[in-house]
């Protein structure tokens, strides 16, 4: 008895359209462009986080100097250490802030939702940027 | 209705539209619940496969739209309530409803894949959600996700666009009696 195995043809399965592949460039395009622009905007050369709470800038801190900070009344804890500032601590349920990777390049940005957290790197080199941004 | 009506009905498959759409509810929550048990980081916060839109996208191509975005409508408040909190509700919503209504446009304009439908419903169900979180904290410092969204976008919609189209592929002969 022969034994036939129906290849499994991954091609087949995916058919795609010509219109598909245009809107797939289109999303990688814009992928690819939007990283550009943090990479080269962004820059190095970081000075300082800045600390928002509700849109609101509660404080400077610089990197330069190691610290712990309460955020909020301490509903979440920063700490900075050399030149990275760092989420360690928050009361929120899901701690997305904390589990998110020490920031130190401009730009970069640490944010806690539920208490409407947000921790940023600045420069002052490039405030016109930043203008903007805001 | 008379007997042959009946009949005619019973051969096509679907009599019950609201018993099929409890069943849709069910099986999007069911993905839901399912999937907040797959412990799969993708080193970013806020990604994930989204199977629930797998059910999502397979209501657009088999019931109407109308269904469809009360499905999807219904699916997050189950979900929020059950398995997330306030915040993920406004979020979920924003992205569903938003990847909703592209998807729906795209299927509309025609020339797309499923494949490609569902790739546009990822990308933008991350944007709404993105865009929500930009209104909360008021910055547009989260503009920084933006490739990472993207992408992933991409790549959990083509996943569930794979899927889908198995699916219906199987589900030729099926199909609900409005």
């Amino acid at each position: 008895m022969k034994l036939e195995l129906k290849k499994f043809h991954l091609k087949e399965k995916i058919d795609l359209q010509k219109k598909d592949w245009v809107l797939i460039a289109i999303i990688i395009f814009v992928a690819g462009l939007a990283f550009l622009m943090h990479h080269f905007i962004g820059g190095k050369g970081a000075g300082c986080v800045t600390v928002k709470v509700e849109g609101e800038i509660q404080g400077v801190y610089s990197l330069a100097e190691d610290q712990v900070i309460e955020i909020n009344d301490g509903t979440n804890i920063l700490e900075i250490r050399n030149g990275t500032a760092d989420v360690t601590g928050a009361d929120c349920p899901d701690k997305l802030c904390v589990n998110q990777k020490a920031i130190s390049k401009n730009g970069e940005s640490i944010i806690c939702l539920p208490n409407k957290v947000v921790v940023t790197v600045d420069s002052s080199e490039n405030s016109e940027f930043d203008a903007v941004a805001q | 209705m008379d007997h042959k009506e009946r009949i005619r009905r019973e051969e096509s498959g679907l009599r019950n539209e609201v018993a099929y759409f409890g069943v849709f509810t069910a099986l999007a929550l069911i993905f839901s619940y399912v999937e907040t048990l797959i412990p799969i980081s993708f080193g970013v916060p806020g990604v994930k496969i989204g199977l629930a839109n797998l059910v999502v996208v397979i209501a657009l191509y088999k019931i109407a739209l109308k269904e469809a975005y009360l499905l999807s409508v219904v699916r997050v408040l189950l979900a929020g309530f059950l398995f997330g909190n306030y915040f993920s509700i406004i979020y979920s919503l924003a992205g569903a409803l938003l990847s909703l209504t592209v998807m729906a446009v795209l299927k509309k304009a025609g020339g797309f894949s499923i494949i490609g439908v569902s790739i546009a419903g990822g990308v933008f169900h991350n944007i709404g959600q993105l865009f929500v979180a930009m209104l909360v904290v008021e910055t547009f410092r989260v503009a920084y996700y933006v490739p990472v969204l993207l992408i992933a976008g991409l790549l959990t919609g083509c996943v569930i666009g794979i899927l889908s189209q198995e699916m219906l592929r199987r589900l030729t002969h099926w199909r609900v009696d409005g």
